[in-house]
């Protein structure tokens, strides 16, 4: 049951991934990345990673998708669609090359992984990690950066 | 053989290859920035993969995913805005006509 869920989730995000390379409508390809998205947050279900499922709908699927149909729409260039450039060999050359090395010694490596059942419900446990277990540091330095990405946009953005 | 590690990891390595691909290859400006955003949900997967089965007991990978999301969020937004202004300057988001750091 478990591997039936995972081979089609893994079939949905790797057809939407390709979709989004694919397909020649600039808007299309925005609607499979939120296709994408949600097929991420089901994996991370299936990974017993609840708190992260719903923090990739919240954030994903609601405010990044958002802002990249957004995007799409104020520049939208019909005639032009989504064509390749000059690179288009190299990259694929490059690509797959990547994609047999790391394949390759995922493979080949001995992981070393352990028996114990997953920790579940994860929220209470990630809110005490992040909060209460060293990583406070880093959260206060998100609170900067994203700070400073919202300023940055503004005045990027802003009318001269 | 049943689902491991080996196959999230495997997902991880063939959707961040996409991504990169979509990257060097597309000449729209928005679709390199989702393409960026499919590499960074490759990462992810591969970050909570390694939490669930080598250390079940530790986030610690579910937490660098939630920073990794919290960066990806702050660079869509940034990303977006440098595009949005470079296409008022020049009507279009085709990075081939992108030479404004070029000497």
């Amino acid at each position: 049951m478990f591997d039936i869920v995972f081979w089609i989730l893994a079939a949905v995000t790797v057809g939407a991934a390709l979709a989004v390379v694919i397909l020649r409508d600039v808007f299309r390809a925005a609607l499979s990345l939120v296709l994408l998205f949600l097929a991420i947050a089901a994996i991370y279900i299936t990974l017993y990673a609840d708190f992260l499922a719903v923090v990739q709908v919240l954030i994903y699927v609601g405010a990044i998708s958002i802002l990249i149909i957004v995007a799409v729409m104020l520049t939208r260039e019909v005639w032009r669609g989504n064509p390749s450039g000059k690179l288009r060999i190299p990259a694929l050359v490059v690509s797959v090359l990547l994609l047999g090395t790391m394949v390759f010694t995922v493979i080949s490596t001995k992981w070393e992984t352990s028996g114990e059942p997953p920790l579940q419900p994860t929220t209470a446990a990630i809110g005490s990690s992040l909060f209460g277990g060293g990583f406070i540091l880093p959260v206060e330095i998100t609170a900067v950066l994203l700070l400073a990405a919202v300023l940055g946009a503004i005045v990027l953005i802003r009318e001269k | 053989m049943s689902v491991g590690l080996e196959h999230y990891l495997v997902l991880s390595a063939v959707l961040f290859c996409i991504g990169l691909y979509g990257v060097l290859a597309k000449r729209n400006a928005v679709v390199i920035l989702m393409c960026i955003e499919i590499m960074l949900n490759a990462v992810n997967i591969a970050l909570v993969a390694f939490s669930r089965y080598v250390v079940p007991m530790f986030l610690t990978g579910q937490i660098f995913a939630i920073f990794v999301i919290v960066v990806a969020a702050a660079e869509a937004a940034v990303g977006i805005a440098i595009i949005i202004a470079i296409y008022r300057s020049r009507q279009s988001v085709d990075v081939d006509k992108f030479d404004l750091m070029k000497w």
